[in-house]
């Protein structure tokens, strides 16, 4: 039960927005990981391949976030709490932290498979081709040549995800994670000053938005293609 | 191009194996057929001319004979190795082999002209950091680039950007280097540096199969030229039998038309 002194509430409010920050970093990464393979698959993998990450895909696009933080919160998370218990002999916790971290990855993962499939899609299919052509392996081809042009095509378009995830990270305090809502949510109820709260909270966010969306836009900036602009990218290409 | 006599290739050796014998390959696209049973045969140190309509099947071939797209039927043997046993895994080291020069020269947007040249020989052959920037600054050399190593190939011409990627197949050390239309995307201009590099290759005794419309040059410089149509292949010969005026050739028909569309 935090103090009512404002030192204690701001302590409160800002331990919450780095956990904010940590989830929404940690689902970023998730979706990274989980996505960018789905993508490849989704590009140059076998039709069974390609079939069973567009079930992936709808089933996520399909379900609101909201829905699917309780499907795995009180379903999920008892399966694997049950496995692992039985697996390492004694009761394990999963906490709503990293419950909500798995379900805003795994949701991010079909978003950003998707354009991540995009930007692969977007580059010059001779590319894939050269590299093969010099005796790379389709592994190698993929990390070495398509992946680091793909993801530097892709930044926007994470932005986009960023922002959008940030805001959805707000539901998380339904599952008691102790994020900025969950801790806002907590000073309303001692307090009973709702607009000024949510406001603040509001701010936050903002905030949070601002910053991100900032360093990603630096991020954009510092992995430019030297001479690759909107103009260089016409001149290059003037007999296709 | 004045000295014909410096960029003839020798005659194939009576007995010794080819380089690449393609043994009847076929390939259907799309429900049409691209290629029908087509046969050829290079030896060491010759230099090969793939001619004919667009639609004709030649870049087909040429994805073919590098397994960048799987022949229906047929198989293609790099000095007596079937491209076919080699299986997904070997046939990276098979391609390593055969380096390929395409009309849109395809270098890697996000990497300087150096590491274009030094990324396979790092990737692949597992060369140390170092010396693969030292051999890639050698074969950029070679083609008239080393001043431009440190630029992106959205900073280089054309021609330039041909260049590079000629070293970036040289440096693989092929045994045969294809060739799709080198110079076709390239302004007039910049033809003539492409095709002095690919003539030095030839002088240097490279094995070569180009598919090219140049025929002034290609004349010059090839023992025979392969004229195909409809996925096959329908005269070969050297170029002095197939191209010579009043000779009742196939190839003779389109390489006039050619000369009045182009001027050259």
């Amino acid at each position: 039960m935090p103090d009512s002194s404002l030192i204690e509430a701001a302590i409160y409010i800002v331990k919450g927005t780095g956990l904010t920050v940590a989830l929404i970093v940690g689902a970023m990464l998730l979706g990274l990981v989980v996505g960018l393979p789905m993508a490849a698959v989704q590009v140059y993998g076998p039709r069974w391949g390609r079939f069973l990450v567009s079930v992936y895909v709808w089933f996520f696009r399909g379900i609101p976030i909201l829905v699917l933080l309780f499907i795995f919160y009180f379903g999920l998370r008892i399966i694997v709490e049950n496995l692992l218990a039985s697996a390492l002999g004694h009761r394990v916790t999963i906490p709503p932290f990293a419950a909500t971290v798995t379900t805003l990855g795994l949701t991010s993962a079909a978003y950003q498979s998707q354009f991540f499939k995009g930007a692969i899609l977007s580059l010059h299919p001779g590319q894939y081709q050269a590299a093969l052509s010099l005796g790379f392996s389709r592994t190698a081809a993929l990390t070495g040549v398509i992946l680091p042009q793909a993801l530097r095509v892709a930044i926007p378009a994470w932005a986009n995800e960023y922002s959008i995830l940030l805001k959805d990270s707000a539901l998380a305090y339904v599952l008691g994670t102790l994020e900025i809502m969950a801790r806002i949510k907590h000073m309303v109820a001692t307090t009973h000053q709702h607009v000024p709260f949510y406001i603040l909270a509001g701010a936050i966010y903002y905030a949070l938005t601002f910053l991100g969306l900032r360093a990603l836009g630096r991020l954009e900036r510092r992995t430019r293609i030297p001479g690759l602009g909107q103009d260089a990218d016409l001149e290059a290409k003037p007999n296709d | 191009m004045t000295d014909p006599s410096v960029y003839g290739t020798p005659a194939p050796p009576g007995g010794d194996p080819p380089i690449l014998e393609v043994s009847h390959v076929s390939k259907t696209l799309g429900g049409r057929l691209i290629l029908d049973d087509v046969s050829l045969s290079l030896w060491k140190g010759q230099l090969k001319v793939l001619i004919g309509p667009s639609g004709g099947g030649k870049s087909t071939l040429l994805k073919c004979i590098h397994f960048l797209t799987i022949p229906d039927g047929g198989d293609v043997f790099l000095q007596g190795q079937s491209a076919r046993e080699m299986g997904q895994r070997n046939i990276c080291a098979f391609r390593q082999e055969i380096g390929m020069i395409f009309q849109d020269f395809n270098l890697f947007d996000h990497l300087t002209a150096r590491e274009n040249v030094a990324i396979a020989l790092r990737k692949v052959k597992r060369v140390p950091r170092d010396k693969a920037r030292a051999r890639a600054m050698e074969e950029l050399d070679k083609v008239g680039l080393a001043d431009k190593a440190d630029l992106y190939p959205a900073q280089l011409s054309g021609g330039q950007k041909q260049r590079v990627s000629i070293a970036r197949a040289m440096a693989m050390e092929p045994k045969l280097m294809l060739l799709d239309e080198p110079t076709s995307a390239l302004d007039p201009q910049l033809i003539s540096e492409v095709l002095s590099v690919i003539a030095d290759l030839a002088r240097g005794g490279m094995t070569m199969l180009m598919v090219t419309h140049q025929i002034g040059f290609a004349r010059h410089l090839t023992s025979e030229i392969i004229f195909m149509e409809d996925g096959r292949v329908v005269e070969q010969g050297p170029p002095g039998v197939l191209l010579d005026e009043g000779a009742a050739s196939r190839t003779s028909f389109f390489c006039s038309h050619l000369t009045e569309l182009t001027g050259r």
